[in-house]
């Protein structure tokens, strides 16, 4: 049998900043502060780690992080492409490094300052990147609009309407308003507010289906299970964790596969992970969802097997995701509702539903699935 | 009218916007086993010939995706509508669907190829875009 990266790995440390509009602060600074805090929670020293793994897009440099935390040195360092999937790919670089003797100590980092400073939901500049003069010209420029003629395929063919979508954005919401951490903390909102939030992308998006452009650090500390045992916080093994990038895909995303309606990536990194672990979508407690937008949770809810395609909505709409629902998704609010992180702070709410330590715990939860659009991980108790 | 972002060419897709300066919808196509691809690409994917050639679009079409954007930031302050394409040679082209309600708009919905001229965001000169519209008569 081949190898794989099935429990290969434990996370053992956790740390971010605060989330916020305007953090006052530079990146690299966000990046130092989210990364102490993962290497106290783990019980290490800053000189103990000896790996490293971030996005492309992170404008902190590895030697500066390096200086400003005091890694002596390090042995292995590597960055994700892309946007919000790259968050499943830095664990994955990270287990991969560690399950291959690499390193012993990986830090993942994500900081930005993507609401004071760049903000993602702003139109691309002109020019900057090869393969946009394919979308620009005709105003397609902005995230929003990319993903949404992907969504118009899929919502056209199951019949769905934008106020089916709302009713993800008012779960996370709620969620979100009892998560102290949470920018929407305290502030649930209802399906009418939804309704009469602005179009974004008509008629896919109002403003409430998008998700934040938020402040803030996060990071993550992953080490062996072996050494795990040794370490303060109950180790959460990687029980499994895959990518699928499939061929034609294009600048951010594959409008050039037969079905639109079909994430073909998300299926195919749901059936390599069910493979992978053993286990399928009845055996999760929990899940955290990559949500840029909120038709993606729909589609990736199909994909990952919870309900079958185009029953999503009524999967919803009945509870099943809700906190005491058969599957509840994004406790701590996800993107929409705690903050964007670029997708990692998902992970570390992944972890503490399984450490037991989350603000909204669902009682007993033994596996979480983690799923990032095109690639995934289900996290579990040692 | 609104302004567009002018392209910027990046020696893979020069002959594409060459042939929109002339009003042509050149797609590239491999010169050993024919494949049309769209968006262009230095090898073949299907049997890595680096030769290729170009082949002039019918400019039928059919709408497979859409969207209207009414994000309130330059560059895109007026609503366009943006669609995915079902071209007849069977590959995808993104592009603006003109002459058309949002409320008209269906998959399958039969098209045709136009052409417009728009002030550009970041040139002095005019960029001329390909447009689709609703399919006349017989079309």
């Amino acid at each position: 049998m081949d190898r794989t990266l099935a429990d290969g790995a434990a996370v053992v440390g956790i740390g971010q900043t605060e989330f916020s509009k305007n953090s006052g602060r530079s990146e690299l600074q966000l990046a130092a502060e989210a990364s102490l805090a993962a290497i106290r929670d783990a019980g290490l020293e800053p000189s103990d780690i000896d790996g490293m793994a971030t996005f492309t897009l992170d404008t902190s440099d590895e030697l500066l992080l390096m200086r400003a935390l005091g890694l002596r040195e390090v042995n292995f360092w590597s960055r994700a492409p892309f946007g919000g999937a790259g968050a499943n790919t830095t664990i994955m670089q990270a287990a991969a490094a560690v399950a291959s003797g690499a390193a012993k100590h990986m830090l993942v980092w994500r900081a930005f300052n993507e609401r004071s400073g760049h903000r993602f939901g702003q139109p691309q500049d002109p020019g900057t990147t090869v393969g946009w003069n394919w979308y620009l010209p005709f105003g397609l420029d902005t995230p929003a609009k990319i993903y949404s003629l992907t969504f118009q395929r899929y919502m056209d063919r199951y019949g769905f309407t934008n106020e089916d979508m709302g009713h993800y954005p008012v779960v996370a919401r709620k969620h979100a308003a009892t998560n102290p951490a949470a920018w929407f903390y305290e502030r649930p909102i209802t399906l009418e507010d939804h309704q009469s939030s602005r179009w974004i992308v008509e008629p896919i998006l109002r403003l409430l289906d998008c998700c934040q452009e938020s402040d803030g650090g996060v990071a993550l500390v992953i080490t062996t299970p072996e050494r795990a045992k040794d370490m303060p916080k109950p180790p959460v093994m990687i029980r499994g964790i895959v990518d699928a990038q499939l061929i034609h895909g294009h600048v951010m995303f594959n409008y050039y596969q037969d079905d639109l309606s079909r994430y073909e990536e998300n299926y195919r990194a749901a059936e390599r992970l069910w493979e992978m672990t053993g286990l399928g979508p009845s055996d999760m407690h929990v899940a955290t969802i990559y949500e840029n937008f909120s038709p993606i949770v729909f589609m990736q809810l199909e994909g990952y097997g919870f309900c079958k395609a185009g029953e999503s909505v009524d999967f919803v709409k009945s509870g099943h995701i809700d906190l005491g629902g058969t599957i509840p998704v994004n406790p701590h609010g996800g993107l929409l509702g705690e903050a964007y992180i670029h997708g990692v702070n998902n992970i570390l709410e992944g972890v503490r539903q399984i450490r037991g330590e989350a603000v909204n715990q669902v009682d007993g939860a033994e596996h979480a699935l983690v799923a990032g659009g095109r690639g995934g991980m289900v996290l579990g108790k040692a | 009218m609104s302004s567009v972002i002018a392209p910027t060419p990046d020696g893979v897709d020069q002959y594409f916007w060459d042939g929109v300066a002339r009003k042509q919808l050149l797609l590239q196509k491999c010169a050993a086993c024919g494949v049309l691809r769209q968006p262009p690409a230095p090898m073949c994917s299907e049997c890595n010939a680096l030769e290729w050639e170009t082949q002039e679009a019918t400019g039928r079409a059919t709408v497979y995706s859409w969207l209207q954007s009414h994000h309130p930031t330059e560059p895109d302050a007026a609503p366009r509508i943006i669609v995915v394409l079902d071209l007849e040679e069977g590959v995808r082209f993104v592009c603006n669907l003109v002459e058309c309600d949002l409320d008209d708009v269906r998959h399958g919905l039969p098209v045709e190829l136009t052409w417009a001229e728009y002030p550009s965001m970041n040139r002095e000169e005019p960029q001329i875009l390909p447009q689709f519209r609703p399919a006349g008569d017989g079309a």
